[in-house]
């Protein structure tokens, strides 16, 4: 049915990226639309800079660690494939998917959801988030706004809440229970159009 | 064998003998003496209704196609009645449905929440003695960042707009794939009507209305000083651009002509393409501000000055700021002198919003009289996106277009007030330009199409972010109110 067809064919291996994020093949479409369109030099592939045009990612405090939730350690390029998942983890949550018991967690699960966000607090990766992390994070947020007391006692104070097990940094099963209440699906989701 | 092929060739030197003239003679009867006198024989409105119609049966069919891909920011209830959006609704004065209005014509994948970051961070904030800090705030900043991902406002608007419905372009199509045979030989008819009939004509239009503005206002140029060389200089520069225009075949409607700029002010518009001036200067007589070019921009500029003071300015002037406002206020002052053009934008946007105004032209301290221009994208979309193509492909592209319509609005006057500065009459006039054309009213840079974000923008989010953190010290800073504030429109 003419051009519909050949973008999706041109994409490799496009059927087992659909069933991985949910994305429907006219979302494929765009994001691939959007991928060429980021790409600038037609390279197939996206590198940090690309990401750096997009001014209101340039001005978002965090921008830099979102770039960087798209590469994988040692990376240093994004193909179509890691871009569209990477992205399904802000797809809402399906809530009439049938459990079933063998197949691996959706992308965009809350549990999931929440592992995003937690990388972009631990950037040494090493699986907590430890009273420096949280105090680079809070001063990007911040700025100069705010004197490096204050950022110190609000990192003092986020600890000692979260902080169970008290070896003062925040695991991820730590930074799961302190947002228990925190509707994620409403704030980690982007409502793709049909 | 030759002496059968003369009379031949005779026959055909005669047919084409007889076809330039029939040619000719309705080129000037038809569309060159009605641009002397500025009257329409309605040829090009009834052109245009029956585009109209044209596009209506061909959006039919396309909504019949079950393999039409449809756009993914429709609404579910996408019926062709939407078609009929454009020059009405947009005359009728959508005002808060600014934003709404162009949904359906940007190339948007995702529903973005409209909700600013304050009301974002004061529902976190519900429930009274909270901590400041949440490890759940760094979602909406991370969420946001995601979005522009997918999708940002500043590169939309140096793409060219995608419409819902085709108008036997494929240029403005991306969707464009065979639906039936029948639409393809309507598209293939329309190329031909297109490349075969209308661009000679046009082009050869563009010839006459170039090289008479060059030659006329030279002429008008010898004369002396005076009430009558401004009368014919008048004359000659709206027949030029009167041609200029049916060159182009624009069918242009203008409205609230009682507010339309006089001398000794300053007249502001939006900036599509190149375009926008022939369509402003057809309806009234301006100074053009611009840059010193070679070639044959040159010699029109040269030709032009001589009748008229227009300011043309040259490469390394442009950089000073005094000297360019100087000479602005100088003219201005001149009450003899026609009102300048200026398009504080500065570069080409697409015609779906208006950004940031620069301010220099707010500075000189004189009446403004804005006027908003709007382009129907149904019959040929007039944005230049100079990085894509040049100057030349781009011309040839707007000739070769159905039609190029718009809609002009003159605001009334509008003068810079006691506490206001620049900035903020900028931004009063670029509201209001916005308002009235039905575009969207952003705060972003034009210069973004190129440049980087300054930091001062990074400032101002985080200071709204932390303006809702209980200040402990009295030294703490309060963030400055003022035009920055509301750039947090993200």
């Amino acid at each position: 049915m003419g051009s519909t067809n050949s973008t999706l064919l041109k994409i490799p291996n496009v059927e087992v990226l659909m069933r991985e994020t949910g994305f429907s093949p006219a979302h494929i479409i765009r994001l691939h639309d959007r991928f060429k369109a980021l790409d600038k030099e037609g390279r197939g592939y996206l590198c940090p800079q690309d990401f750096g045009a997009i001014k209101e990612l340039a001005m978002n405090p965090i921008g830099d660690r979102i770039i960087g939730a798209f590469f994988s350690p040692g990376k240093e390029t994004v193909d179509f494939h890691t871009f569209v998942k990477i992205l399904a983890h802000f797809r809402p949550v399906d809530k009439d998917r049938p459990k079933e018991p063998n197949s691996p967690e959706p992308i965009n699960s809350r549990s999931n959801k929440l592992k995003f966000a937690f990388q972009l607090y631990d950037q040494d990766k090493d699986g907590k988030i430890s009273r420096d992390e949280l105090l680079k994070v809070l001063r990007a947020m911040l700025g100069m706004q705010v004197t490096e007391e204050q950022l110190e006692s609000i990192a003092d104070r986020t600890i000692q809440e979260a902080d169970l097990d008290r070896d003062d940094a925040i695991s991820f099963e730590e930074f799961r229970k302190s947002l228990e209440k925190v509707n994620i699906d409403h704030k980690m989701s982007i409502r793709f159009l049909r | 064998m030759e002496s059968y092929l003369f009379p031949f060739d005779s026959l055909i030197c005669m047919l084409l003998g007889i076809s330039f003239t029939v040619w000719f003679t309705l080129l000037l009867v038809f569309i060159i003496v009605p641009a002397i006198f500025g009257v329409s024989f309605g040829i090009r409105r009834l052109y245009m209704k029956s585009l109209i119609k044209l596009f209506e049966v061909r959006a039919l069919a396309e909504l019949q196609d079950p393999a039409r891909t449809q756009p993914l920011c429709s609404p579910p209830q996408w019926c062709f009645k939407r078609l009929a959006w454009a020059t009405l609704r947009m005359e009728r004065g959508a005002k808060e449905k600014n934003q709404h209005l162009y949904k359906p014509y940007s190339n948007g994948i995702i529903a973005k929440e409209p909700a600013s970051l304050e009301q974002e961070i004061q529902e976190m904030r519900r429930g009274g003695a909270e901590p400041e800090f949440d490890m759940s705030d760094i979602f909406y900043f991370c969420r946001r960042g995601v979005e522009s991902i997918v999708d940002d406002e500043v590169t939309k608007r140096f793409t060219a707009e995608e419409l819902e419905s085709w108008n036997l372009l494929t240029r403005s199509n991306y969707n464009f794939h065979h639906i039936s045979t029948r639409l393809t030989v309507l598209w293939g008819v329309g190329v031909l009507i297109r490349y075969g009939f209308l661009l000679p004509l046009r082009v050869t239009l563009a010839f006459t209305g170039v090289g008479l503005l060059v030659v006329l206002t030279s002429i008008v140029g010898l004369f002396p000083n005076g009430r009558m060389k401004n009368y014919l200089s008048d004359k000659v520069h709206l027949m030029c651009y009167r041609i200029c225009v049916r060159a182009l075949t624009a069918i242009i409607t203008y409205h609230d002509s009682e507010n339309k700029p006089k001398n000794g002010g300053i007249c502001v518009a939006n900036h599509t393409s190149p375009i926008d001036v022939i369509i402003l200067a057809s309806d009234g007589c301006y100074a053009m501000v611009g840059q010193v070019h070679g070639g044959l921009m040159g010699v029109i500029q040269r030709a032009m000055v001589k009748a008229c003071p227009h300011i043309w300015f040259e490469r390394s002037e442009v950089k000073d700021r005094h000297l360019v406002a100087k000479r602005l206020s100088d003219h201005v002052a001149d009450t003899t002198k026609l009102p300048i053009l200026i398009f504080p934008e500065g570069t080409c946007i697409n015609n779906t919003s208006v950004m940031m105004f620069k301010k220099g032209s707010f500075e000189i301290g004189c009446t403004v009289y804005p006027v908003a221009i709007k382009y129907d994208p149904r019959f040929g979309d007039a944005f230049w996106n100079s990085s894509k193509f040049g100057m030349v492909n781009y011309l040839l592209h707007m000739m070769s277009s159905w039609a190029i319509v718009c809609s002009v609005w003159y605001l009334p006057p509008m003068s810079r007030m006691e506490e206001e500065d620049a900035v903020q009459f900028a931004n009063r006039v670029k509201a209001a330009i916005a308002r009235k054309g039905g575009l969207a009213d952003l705060l972003w840079d034009g210069g973004l199409k190129r440049g980087k974000v300054k930091e001062v923008f990074k400032e101002e989010q985080q200071k709204l972010y932390s303006k809702r953190e209980p200040e402990t010290s009295a030294d703490a800073v309060r963030p400055k109110t003022g035009p920055f504030l509301n750039l947090l429109r993200l």
